[in-house]
């Protein structure tokens, strides 16, 4: 398990480098691709906690995203209530729908809960599409407004927006590490272990599955909500299959069942499908085999590869030390017996 | 304290243990002798509730627990600890023995408790207390599983197997704080097939031969029985 405390430096300057980067390089381009990279993040993050920490490989997020970008959507356009009530109904909205599946879905498991969820997740897509005298069908929705002033605070410029879903990434990464340094976040992980296991030793599996659906749905709706106000427009394509392999590529080149897998697997891949942009669908033939490549070498991502070459060198380290010491002693017995002997 | 009356568990068609009649007094220490496959494991499994029992009934301490849920069943405190000495291989051993307290997880100061305790009954477990469970050698690993059943304070322990795969040195251990669990007061139905070892230190035995139960008598008896000599003892 990766402290906080271990990766104290890696923290801190992930986070300079995010709070002064729009002052390094102030581009209006870059802005909104890292804007969208942190919205994306967000999701990954939902969906790591289930698939990452308890094991449960969920193809629905895609769905639940664009639950949490409609229910806002239409909250705004349609209702117009106060953005920030709307953004926490969006995410009570999303859970809820969440619980009601989760319900269901997690009745069965490993393969079967995936297939049962990519279903899940195709349906959503499908009501939204169809649905066209509520969600405006293929059309989509426009002239979804931007957050509401908090105070002096306003969310007009790209800049604003930026700092509001770096606030939201923030946030969601502090409550993901207590989760998971916490007992609850050992129960999920006691339950992606053996669930037989779990039982046995008391863990209502049931009751812990559910709750880890409902808060993976609540991120995924609230990165949805951020897509809605940031983007201003949603179609029915941002709740489509393709969506959910985006996401789970993000989290297994970065680390499923990591903590800092999200950022890094999302980061990467956005940046690098950006400067492949020339190529256009070519990229594919690209990341095709990498991806291969590197599920086969790496399972648990590029972070999980860190964590274990990190290990080897501390656990190296031990040893030399170990023998150092080993050394050390059995001259000091020499010294003592020529003493003796002398 | 535990009873099962004319209990059946099936797989599907194959049925693992037929009309089985067991029980346990508060304070026993109890065996189930019999080969692999024999069906102790499942008559375990009947009991913690992973396995639902296609007929008969189960009762604990006066009241029907057959059908109920594991983890309500772990309330109750009857604690199951499994076969081959599952464990959650990246935890740390601390962090193994805090969720066998996962019941309790309320009672901050009755766990730090019961966790003192297992690393006075295991020291081995508190020299180790920060290694990953994986890390540790076969004996280690039984005494965590033990350990961890502890942490829940139960009323009865089902031991599945304790002493499979580890050094007959080790084995002797094993059972002597088997024992020692069992005079502080815990209530234990321990599944084995090293018999003579398992007959030393308990009350009564019932022998498995394929999903039923062929014999059954205090120690003495089983000892002295000549199917159980001939079959466990070689002699």
């Amino acid at each position: 398990m990766g402290s906080l405390l271990k990766n104290r430096g890696w923290v801190i300057g992930a986070l300079a480098v995010a709070i002064l980067f729009p002052f390094v390089l102030p581009n209006a381009y870059f802005l909104h691709i890292l804007t969208l990279a942190f919205i994306w993040m967000i999701a990954v993050y939902g969906l790591n906690l289930l698939a990452g920490y308890t094991g449960y490989l969920s193809l629905a997020h895609a769905g639940f995203f664009a639950i949490g970008a409609y229910a806002l959507g239409l909250l705004t356009v349609k209702t117009e209530i106060n953005y920030w009530l709307a953004l926490v109904l969006a995410c009570l909205i999303t859970s809820a729908i969440g619980a009601v599946v989760g319900l269901v879905a997690l009745r069965t498991r490993e393969h079967f809960f995936a297939i049962y969820t990519l279903c899940v997740g195709y349906i959503i897509y499908l009501v939204i599409d169809k649905w066209d005298g509520l969600t405006g069908g293929v059309r989509g929705l426009i002239g979804i407004p931007v957050p509401s002033n908090i105070g002096p605070l306003s969310f007009e410029t790209p800049l604003s927006q930026y700092y509001l879903v770096l606030f939201f990434l923030i946030f969601t990464v502090l409550v993901m590490y207590r989760i998971v340094h916490s007992l609850t976040g050992r129960t999920f992980i006691a339950i992606r272990n053996s669930e037989d296991l779990a039982q046995t030793i008391g863990i209502s599996t049931m009751k812990n599955k559910l709750l880890v659906f409902v808060l993976s749905t609540f991120f995924a709706g609230l990165a949805g909500a951020l897509y809605a106000s940031f983007i201003r427009f949603i179609g029915p394509d941002i709740g489509y299959i393709t969506i959910i392999f985006d996401l789970l590529t993000y989290l297994l080149v970065g680390g499923i069942g990591t903590l800092a897998g999200p950022i890094v697997g999302t980061f990467l891949i956005v940046a690098v499908s950006q400067s492949l942009q020339f190529l256009q669908d070519y990229r594919m033939l690209i990341f095709g085999p990498l991806l291969t490549l590197l599920i086969i070498f790496y399972p648990r991502g590029i972070v999980g590869a860190y964590y274990d070459w990190r290990m080897k060198h501390t656990a190296k380290k031990v040893k030399r030390t170990r023998k150092e010491q080993r050394y050390f002693e059995s001259e000091t017995v020499d010294a003592e017996k020529k003493v003796k002997e002398g | 304290m535990l009873e099962l009356s004319n209990v059946s568990v099936k797989y599907g068609g194959f049925s693992a243990v037929q009309n089985i009649d067991i029980h346990v007094e508060k304070g026993e220490l109890v065996v189930l002798l019999g080969s692999n496959g024999a069906g102790k494991s499942t008559t375990f499994n009947a009991i913690s509730g992973l396995q639902k029992p296609s007929t008969g009934t189960i009762t604990f301490e006066g009241s029907p627990i057959h059908g109920k849920a594991p983890d309500k069943i772990v309330q109750s405190g009857i604690v199951q600890c499994a076969e081959d000495r599952k464990l959650f291989p990246q935890m740390t051993v601390k962090e193994n023995l805090i969720m066998g307290g996962y019941v309790h997880r309320r009672k901050r100061k009755q766990v730090n408790r019961s966790l003192e305790e297992a690393f006075e009954l295991f020291p081995i477990l508190y020299e180790k207390k920060d290694d990953a469970a994986g890390s540790l050698s076969g004996g280690q690993q039984q005494m965590l599983a033990i350990g961890r059943a502890l942490m829940s304070k139960p009323k009865l322990m089902l031991l599945d197997e304790p002493s499979i795969g580890l050094a007959p040195l080790i084995v002797e251990q094993m059972f002597e704080v088997i024992q020692k669990i069992n005079k502080d007061g815990t209530t234990v139905l321990l599944a084995e097939q090293n018999a003579f070892a398992a007959l030393k230190i308990a009350d009564r035995g019932y022998v498995y031969e394929s999903g039923s139960i062929v014999v059954k008598g205090s120690s003495d008896e089983l000892l002295a029985n000549d199917t159980v000599r001939k079959a466990y003892i070689g002699a």
